[in-house]
């Protein structure tokens, strides 16, 4: 439900006044130099978790921060000090990638991946890795410096551990409840996620637990802070995948008292394209996108169902056009530009029906290596480009769900160059007819800012961006 | 909300008559239902005013407190209540059937066939909506802690005799209503709404009268005018003729005619307490007529083949906490502990899943929904061709082809579910649409164990079939630990000693 | 919002509301069922003007033949003021306790008894009380004490016109906070609330907080944090609960921000419109008829005039009668009749499938599609149960 953000000193008397959001640059201002900034959190991160002295420690990390590099690196040292560890992350893909970076980055580190008993278990790409053991039974992987494997496998493991050391990732998307069926197999943990992102939902009521430390309902962060309020809680301050421009945008719609900044400055990340604009709405917002890193390409106001074709159709021809022009992205990791290939281009909306029907319009316009998925696959994932079907384009009602903190944050954070949004005009109009008659439960405390005011601040950076279709 | 429940509404909205949702009826339905319709004092929280109960249509019990700040009277309402209620809820403990189940020992760690009591069934409670069962929870939980003056000699207001226990039944009842398909307790607008669609919304839908007038609308009277008189006309004097479904009651009733009575019933004065009482059922026995109907019409529908199974499971509920009444066990505490509040949760996401399938598979009109969202299809098979797995010994794994206007979300590879004669559920992989409309599956069990499926087991060209992308018997979720293991992350084990206090009594309080 | 003096309702908006209100009709202030009704429906210019202009909803409704079914019961009324007398006894003293052990800064002393100041806050009218809380909230915040603000008197602008409120009481801290303190009289039952009524409660003090705020009187700085009293389980003594106020308020600062203008709704009105109960029904409904709403079911527990606007909002076959939740998935198609058209097939340009049962990419509206689908299938799941 609410995933507090951790180290937000939320509810105390010294907080930052309703509506004095950090000023834009605030982040910067306060990380002048990246590199050694994140360093330096990095290693504090490390000493706190080495050192043992806590039950828990807890790294908030903001979009592309480095979270796996992060995760890599504890269990690699915490093998090397002889500890071992489990890993716990949410899904089986999140967990096959963990491996593969773990094994890649160390080929000669023993790493087990506890997986299911169903047919195609794992990721193929494990396979490749001779040091990575396999099985679906946790005794067959005991001794192994590292463990990995997801938390609804790992609450069904019976007669192994207690491990010395878990790391939990992706621990706000987390529940509670799952945290508590798991918690009995470590002694301590470093738990590692992102506060901004989508919270854990039940899909049933919960609310008679509303306001209850151990909410089973609550992100597993939230419970684990509220028993244990004197674990040191860490925040990763750099984007690495963020550009300049929309780190700024993404910190303060979404993370106004924990504001961080882009690893690269303006201008180090370019978009450039071959072909040059045939003038249309579709090539205009890609340049204005390659220049400011951000375009909203608007169609006319109109109430559409959600797989509004004309959006949809907008959304792929945006994609069939980037393609064909050729995009190359000019970055800091070498002079020599990427071609912005289909598999560096995503595709984010809010339903799965949507996204269908974006994957069969860029089927017929001869588009298929490019990544479309809700919200909540693109968790965790990185493109050069992205292109959003805003989540209230169309729509005659804003709800709870389109309105969804997370949902919005994932979708605008998934680039490191540019991203693209289409969308209906009319939505501020939306928003500002939608009704405030939220509940609140005594004692849960309040996640800010609400969907309602994140939508209102993009929409407004967007507006400076806007192309009509 | 399913685009195919959106026509049912706008239909009704147009014809001017509830359309139904539902072709099976969902819900258990008991023999003999108690029917507890309870009012409550405005603005005094658990200050009941009067309640009418039974299980009677045409001689209901009416209990009713003339002063409801006197805590004399409140404590005569509640044994009186108990009196009424208990007997009904303590009547189906002894007649069990003995079942067999298998439980771990504590001490070998073995488990181990036991056998064990199930009661052979269990007594429904059913309120007006809602608001009735939030307010049987609520007079659980003020009486559920009482001391009677057996437990408790000193004590200043000691509670009639059977009060604690008809507290600890309330609360039960309460929390098993939050299990999703349960129907130990019903409201009846709750279970009118899940089968029929009024030309209303489902806010207005919460007023029995309103809610009942659109399913019932005849000839000659649209719903919404039926709703509209039910929802605002007064008689001369101002009163609603259709009264609130409570426990609140219309502010006019409470200003015109309870109040003057209740000062003349403080005043001494003769009669006012049968004045009272007669005007407390003025307000009740519409909405008990109301209930009834609503049972009424319920019953008219088929019960869902699943509904026994589900109502097994409440069956189980009710045999557990007459276990625990019988042990000896004190009542249930006032906030669960982190261990029970997962349990009850991961219970509760596990039966709504079990319902959704359950229901999808009994009635083809909420199945409509499932394969309007893309979560089914269903469809005339074209093509049958046997396939069998390499290994060492193979099996059939046919290849089955529908064609189906259905647009289920599939991408490939997705398993999928098909219920059987034998009410047996039949694996399938989805492997690919070999051309727009058709739809290839493969069957990956449910044929037998040897190499030539059994009879029946593999569909054939012309027969329709239902696949579902849900399961249609959904797993419960992982152990968690027992309460004494509670990990350090949710605050350590809770104190096995700590019992809730009785509600400290003060002069100030209300009950 | 902007408070220089520039946005202060002129003096012919003044008139033109007090003309639309009706001769000698004193304008209602902005109560808690207003600012709710604002709340669930900020989009409705109908009830932004109703309700900006002062005009009695109520007495309106009852006019236009559509009385609102709202009323307090004696018994409700009785025991709330109970509570907070019983709350507010003691000259503030234990409400002045409870507003320290909830929103003190850590290490603050509480308040001893005799050491709350309780200002007469009494004068004659509306603006009279307003400049008394202020001048109060001026001096205790310069004083540095306790002082307890019974029923003070503030205002806000409200779409251009300003509207009076009257918070239960505002606390001020010995370090300037201002605490907003509502006092209910439903139970915080073992910890927790009636979470739709706490909600109801957060947005009125939320409004208090804004008007408070806009006084910028030196020194004095609006707690983000209100102080919730309500009876404590099955009793009759307070307990208090902090509530964050953050998102209340800035929801409320963008809503009130982003009002269509009063004058812009006023001056769209025909010549003659009228709003004095007064006048007979057919003209009111008239004027009434001249102001878009924005009817929907959520407004019938809110709204006096809803019961009107749902007549409206059914005869013209509007489909947010049925919830707002049901527009979701029809796209343009804004009426019964539109959306039953489209399910039956009817003003569309192609069928869905052919007859050979082979499904085709629907041409136009895709809402349409869907609704034929949907009944299509409802209409074979109905024959296969052999239901009509």
């Amino acid at each position: 439900m609410n995933g507090t953000p951790a180290g937000a000193p939320a509810g105390s008397a010294s907080l930052p006044g309703t509506g004095s959001v950090p000023p834009a640059d605030s982040a910067n201002a306060a990380v002048p130099d990246p590199g050694p900034a994140a360093a330096e959190a990095t290693g504090a991160i490390l000493r706190d978790v080495l050192s043992g002295a806590h039950r828990g420690v807890v790294v908030d990390s903001p979009p592309g921060a480095g979270k796996t590099t992060l995760v890599v690196r504890a269990a690699r040292e915490l093998a090397a000090a002889g500890r071992p560890l489990m890993i716990v992350a949410q899904t089986n893909a999140q967990v096959d990638d963990l491996v593969d970076r773990l094994a890649t980055a160390e080929p000669e580190l023993p790493v087990g991946r506890l997986h299911s008993s169903e047919a195609q278990p794992y990721a193929p790409v494990l396979d490749r890795h001779p040091s990575v053991v396999k099985s679906s039974k946790a005794a067959d992987l005991a001794g192994l410096d590292v463990v990995v494997s997801t938390a609804a496998k790992w609450a069904h493991v019976k007669g192994a551990g207690p491990w010395e050391q878990a790391i939990v990732d992706e621990a706000y998307q987390m529940r509670s409840d799952a945290l508590l069926s798991v918690a009995g197999l470590f002694e301590r943990a470093l738990f590692v996620g992102d506060p901004g992102q989508l919270d854990p939902f039940s899909q049933v009521g919960a609310e008679q637990w509303a306001g209850l430390s151990y909410d089973p309902s609550a992100s597993a962060v939230t419970t684990l802070l509220a028993h244990n309020p004197d674990l040191p809680v860490h925040r990763l301050p750099v984007s690495w995948r963020l550009p300049a421009s929309a780190a700024p945008l993404v910190s303060r719609a979404f993370y106004p008292y924990t504001p961080f900044r882009s690893g690269t400055g303006p201008g180090e990340r370019r978009l450039e394209f071959a072909l040059p604009s045939d003038g249309s709405g579709v090539d205009r917002v890609l340049d204005e996108a390659a220049g400011s890193g951000w375009g909203l390409l608007e169609l006319p106001a109109r109430h559409t169902p959600r797989t509004d074709p004309e959006a949809v159709a907008a959304v792929a021809a945006v994609v069939r056009r980037l393609l064909d022009r050729r995009g190359a992205a000019f970055g800091e990791r070498s002079g020599e530009p990427d071609p912005v290939t289909a598999e560096r281009i995503a595709v984010g909306t809010a339903h799965r029906d949507q996204a269908a029907a974006v994957r069969a319009a860029l089927a017929s316009l001869g588009v298929t290596d490019v990544v479309v998925d809700t919200a909540n696959r693109l968790q965790g994932r990185e493109f050069d480009v992205t292109v959003v079907l805003h989540p209230l384009s169309g729509r005659p009602d804003a709800t709870a769900f389109h309105l969804e903190t997370g949902r919005l944050c994932v979708l605008a954070s998934r680039h490191r160059h540019a991203c693209v949004v289409v969308c209906r005009a009319g939505v501020p109009e939306l928003l500002d007819e939608y009704p405030s008659a939220e509940p609140v439960q005594l004692g849960v405390t309040v996640k800010f800012p609400d969907g309602w005011e994140a939508n209102h601040a993009v929409l407004a950076h967007l507006a400076e961006h806007t192309v009509a279709w | 909300m399913s685009l195919v429940t959106t026509l049912a509404r706008i239909e009704a909205a147009a014809t001017g008559r509830a359309r139904p949702v539902a072709t099976a009826r969902h819900r258990h339905l008991a023999e003999r239902p108690l029917v507890l319709v309870p009012l409550t004092t405005a603005g005094e929280v658990g200050a009941p005013l009067g309640a009418m109960v039974g299980t009677d249509r045409d001689a209901p019990r009416l209990l009713v407190v003339p002063q409801p700040r006197d805590r004399t009277l409140r404590s005569a309402f509640l044994a009186e209540l108990a009196d009424a209620v208990l007997p009904h809820l303590e009547a189906a403990q002894d007649e069990v059937e003995l079942v067999e189940r298998s439980e771990t020992d504590p001490e070998t760690g073995r488990k181990a066939k036991v056998e064990v009591e199930l009661c052979a069934d269990a007594p429904q409670l059913v309120v007006p909506s809602a608001a009735g069962v939030a307010y049987v929870r609520l007079l659980g939980r003020s009486m559920r802690f009482r001391r009677t003056a057996e437990e408790d000699p000193r004590a200043a207001h000691p509670a009639p005799p059977r009060l604690p226990l008809l507290g600890r039944w309330l609360t039960h009842y309460g929390e098993r209503a939050r299990v999703p398909g349960s129907s130990l307790l019903l409201a009846v607008t709750e279970v009118l709404g899940r089968h029929w669609a009024t030309g209303q919304s489902r806010l207005e839908d919460q007023h029995l009268g309103a809610l009942l007038a659109w399913i019932t609308a005849g000839e000659g009277e649209s719903g919404a005018e039926a709703a509209l008189r039910a929802e605002l006309a007064r008689d001369r004097d101002g009163l609603l003729l259709t009264p609130p479904a409570g426990p609140a009651t219309d502010p006019a009733f409470d200003n015109r005619r309870l109040a003057p009575a209740v000062a003349r019933y403080d005043a001494g004065l003769p009669g006012a307490e049968a004045e009272i009482r007669e005007l407390v059922a003025s307000q009740l026995r519409p909405t008990w007529d109301a209930v009834w109907q609503g049972l009424d019409l319920l019953r008219a529908l088929p019960p869902g083949a699943h509904v026994a199974d589900r109502w097994k499971r409440d069956r189980w509920s009710y045999t557990a906490h007459r276990d625990r009444v019988r042990g000896g066990e004190p009542p249930q505490p006032r906030r669960d502990d982190a261990v029970t509040a997962a349990r009850k949760l991961a219970a509760r996401e596990t039966a709504q899943a079990e319902l959704a399938a359950q229901e999808a598979l009994d009635d083809p009109l909420v199945m409509a929904q499932r394969r309007m969202a893309g979560e089914a299809f269903e469809g005339e098979v074209v093509e049958v061709e046997m396939v069998y797995s390499s290994g060492k010994r193979p099996m059939p794994r046919p290849l089955v082809t529908v064609r189906t206007g259905d647009r289920p979300h599939l991408e490939g590879g997705e398993r999928l579910h098909r219920a059987l004669e034998s009410g047996k559920s039949q694996p399938g992989v989805f492997t690919e649409s070999p051309a727009p409309g058709l739809l290839t599956v493969r069957l990956t069990g449910g044929m037998g164990r040897g190499r030539e499926p059994e009879a029946g087991s593999v569909p054939e060209a012309g027969e329709t079939v239902c696949w579902t992308l849900f399961e249609h018997a959904p797993r419960g979720g992982p152990d968690l630990p027992d309460p004494e293991e509670t990990p350090w992350t949710h605050g350590g084990p809770p104190d096995p000693d700590a019992l809730d206090a009785p509600d400290p009594v003060t002069p100030e309080d209300l009950l | 919002m902007s408070h220089n003096s520039d946005s202060q309702p002129t003096t012919a908006l003044r008139r033109r509301l007090a003309e639309l209100r009706g001769a000698d009709v004193a304008p209602r202030p902005m109560d808690a069922r207003a600012l709710a009704a604002l709340a669930a429906n900020p989009g409705c210019r109908r009830r932004a003007l109703l309700d900006g202009a002062g005009v009695d909803k109520g007495a309106l409704a009852q006019a236009l033949g559509s009385p609102a079914p709202f009323g307090q019961s004696q018994f409700a009324f009785v025991r709330g003021h109970a509570f907070e007398a019983r709350a507010k006894g003691d000259g503030g003293a234990e409400l002045m306790r409870l507003v320290h052990s909830r929103t003190a800064a850590a290490g603050a002393p509480a308040p001893e008894s005799g050491e709350v100041s309780v200002p007469d806050l009494s004068a004659p009218g509306p603006e009279g009380r307003a400049e008394r809380t202020r001048q109060a909230l001026e001096r205790a915040t310069a004083d540095g004490g306790w002082t307890l603000l019974d029923h003070p008197m503030v205002r806000l602008e409200v779409a251009g016109s300003f509207v009076h409120l009257e918070p239960d009481a505002v606390a001020v801290h010995p370090d300037g906070r201002w605490t907003v303190v509502e006092i209910k009289s439903f139970p915080v039952l073992d910890g927790s609330a009636d979470p739709a009524k706490v909600g109801a409660a957060a947005r009125q003090a939320a409004v208090y907080a804004l008007a408070l705020k806009a006084l910028g009187v030196p020194g004095g700085r609006v707690d983000d944090r209100a102080l919730l009293v309500c009876p404590k389980d099955f009793s009759n003594l307070p307990t208090a609960e902090a509530v964050d106020l953050r998102r209340q308020i800035a929801t409320t600062r963008r809503q009130l921000a982003r009002l269509t203008r009063l004058e812009e709704i006023a001056a769209a009105l025909p010549e003659g419109a009228t709003f004095d109960p007064a006048r007979p029904p057919a003209e009111l409904a008239g004027s009434v008829e001249s102001v878009p709403a924005a009817y929907a079911p959520q407004c019938l527990s809110t709204c006096e005039l809803a019961f009107h606007c749902r007549g409206r909002a059914r005869s013209g076959g509007a489909v947010e009668a049925l919830g707002r939740e049901v527009r979701g998935e029809l796209g343009g198609l804004a009426t019964v009749e539109a959306v039953l058209a489209a399910a039956r097939g009817e003003a569309c340009d192609t069928a869905e499938r052919s007859p050979d049962h082979f499904p085709k990419e629907p041409a136009g509206d895709p809402a349409a599609a869907a609704l034929r689908r949907a009944a299509r299938l409802r209409a074979e799941a109905l024959s296969a149960a052999g239901r009509p």
